[in-house]
């Protein structure tokens, strides 16, 4: 019973659209779930010359991953510092607080400017959503280590360094790694707005503004789903990571 | 091993900006492999006490020193074992013990075959892969005892390792570090605040006075052991500690 209720929704989700789309009756508005399906099965067909579902994801995670592992490799380092040294804190601070709220598609004029159409500029958008949740949770994470763990460490002359590595870090690593998964979330979303820009030439969030252009809603939704599954899947994946890594952090007592 | 503490003091600035005065001239000798308790109420200052002669924190007056070197941060020749959440939770009990061989770089063979020495003592085999989650708090805090001995300490500083301890594990505790203090012959300082328990364990109890912290009175125990607790000695004795403890000592 547990198991079978959570396909229950997008089943109702999909009869109401199916109900919707024989009512609406044009393809142009809501096409029938079929079609999506006809467009969905077939993942390595071009479509209308902006080439198949399975290229343009490809070019996305890409896109993505390339922005993703620059955001955590900057955050994290930098996130350590912040919450080890209050004076690195104190300093870096209004900056964060500044830019944080300005969210990565603001910054696409900018990166436009600065970078022209293509991947560097795709790539900065996806760096800027990814870099501040994994920031904040690494500086959280590492402000909130248990004390007596730092001590003990100490008491047996760790020097600084080993304490960083051998304590911070591994103890700081769930909220790290929650932080990871938050940006990667970020990071996805980003990506596929900036390819709707004018000008890309590949990628999901091209392939569905191609799609629209010819009138093809099929291939909007179809594309839609993909971006939805892969975004599920792989926050999926950095959620068994936690359940198996950081198992600790929930049975601590 | 001579640990010798001078005129210690230690006063803390409170968050609404008056000085607290914590510890007040402490002068205290400890002989090599002498079980010494530190006992008082709460807020007394064993823990600050505790914590200086550690090196954790630093004296706004007065000196502790160790064979005439003057603590200034954590020495090697001592180990401390806190009340409880020391072991590193993603680390398993055999790793834990290892911690302090580990950061002083000794290889790994001679860090595990020293690491299993001590679980062993502590008497805790089968339990090398185990994960601090799944242990009791009786448990845990024989690996924090078996990883502090590993190191090789003269001194261990304990405090209130068996403070968040049920009464009978408590009990069993107490009964296996007196063991272990025998085997290997270390300096144990005990701070707590059961005066059951330091009448059980310690040759010589350090009573401190309420806040400010100072030494009321040391009581030198010269009860064989193993110690009966219902025995009439027993009783007396720590009658006489209760009344030290229950009267203010000095006026203020
Ligand atoms: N970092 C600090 N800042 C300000 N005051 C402090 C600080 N640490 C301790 N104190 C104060 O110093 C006094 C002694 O504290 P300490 O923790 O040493 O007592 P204790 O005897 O260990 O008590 P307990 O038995 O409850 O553990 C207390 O009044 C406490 O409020
Ligand atoms: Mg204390």
């Amino acid at each position: 019973m547990k198991r079978y209720i959570k396909i229950i929704s997008p089943i109702i989700l999909i009869l109401i659209w199916e109900i919707l789309a024989i009512y609406v009756n044009n393809e142009y508005i809501l096409p029938r779930v079929g079609s999506v399906f006809l467009v969905l099965l077939q993942p390595f067909t071009d479509i209308l010359g902006s080439g198949s579902l399975a290229e343009n994801a490809t070019v996305s995670l890409y896109r993505v991953v390339t922005g993703f592992l620059l955001g955590a490799l900057a955050a994290i380092p930098v996130g350590i510092l912040m919450g080890r040294l209050q004076w690195v804190n104190e300093f870096l601070d209004p900056l964060i607080q500044i830019f944080r709220p300005i969210p990565p598609i603001a910054w696409i004029p900018l990166a436009l400017a600065w970078f022209k159409i293509g991947f560097t500029s795709i790539v900065f958008i996806i760096f800027i959503g990814a870099f501040f949740p994994i920031l904040l949770n690494t500086i959280d994470g590492v402000k909130r280590v248990n004390r007596t763990w730092i001590e003990t460490a100490y008491i047996f002359g760790t020097r600084e360094l080993q304490i960083l590595y051998k304590v911070i870090v591994p103890a700081a690593a769930p909220t790290i790694w929650t932080g990871l998964r938050v940006g990667f979330g970020i990071a996805w979303m980003s990506v596929v707005a900036a390819e709707m820009l004018p000008g890309t030439t590949s990628g999901l969030g091209y392939l569905i503004i191609y799609a629209y252009n010819f009138g093809q809603i099929q291939v909007i939704i179809a594309g839609m789903v993909v971006i939805g599954i892969i975004g599920l899947v792989i926050d999926y994946l950095l959620k068994q990571v936690e359940r198996k890594k950081f198992m600790w952090q929930g049975l601590e007592r | 091993m001579k640990l010798k503490i001078e005129h210690l003091e230690k006063r803390f600035l409170s968050n609404a900006g008056e000085q607290i005065t914590a510890l007040e001239d402490i002068s205290l000798e400890i002989e090599d492999k002498e079980f010494v308790c530190f006992l008082g109420p709460s807020g007394c200052g064993k823990t600050t006490l505790l914590r200086i002669i550690a090196g954790l924190d630093s004296a706004t007056g007065g000196k502790a020193v160790i064979d005439d070197h003057v603590i200034a941060g954590p020495d090697p020749k001592m180990a401390m074992i806190f009340q409880e959440y020391s072991l590193y939770p993603w680390r398993n009990v055999i790793d834990n013990i290892a911690f302090g061989l580990e950061v002083r770089g000794i290889p790994k063979e001679e860090r595990y075959s020293a690491a299993s020495r001590y679980l062993e003592l502590v008497g805790l085999n089968g339990f090398e892969k185990s994960y601090p989650y799944e242990l009791s708090g009786g448990m845990r805090q024989r690996v924090a005892v078996a990883r502090a001995l590993s190191v090789e300490p003269e001194v261990l500083l304990m405090d209130e390792p068996f403070g968040a301890l049920d009464a009978q594990t408590r009990n069993k505790l107490q009964k296996e570090l007196l063991d272990i203090w025998g085997k290997t012959r270390k300096t144990i300082i005990f701070v707590t605040h059961s005066v059951d328990e330091a009448v059980f364990l310690a040759d010589r109890i350090v009573v401190l006075t309420r806040r400010p912290g100072r030494v009321r009175e040391v009581i030198p125990l010269d009860l064989p052991r193993p110690r009966d607790r219902t025995s009439a000695e027993f009783a007396r004795i720590r009658r006489h500690v209760l009344d030290l403890i229950e009267d203010p000592g000095h006026p203020q």
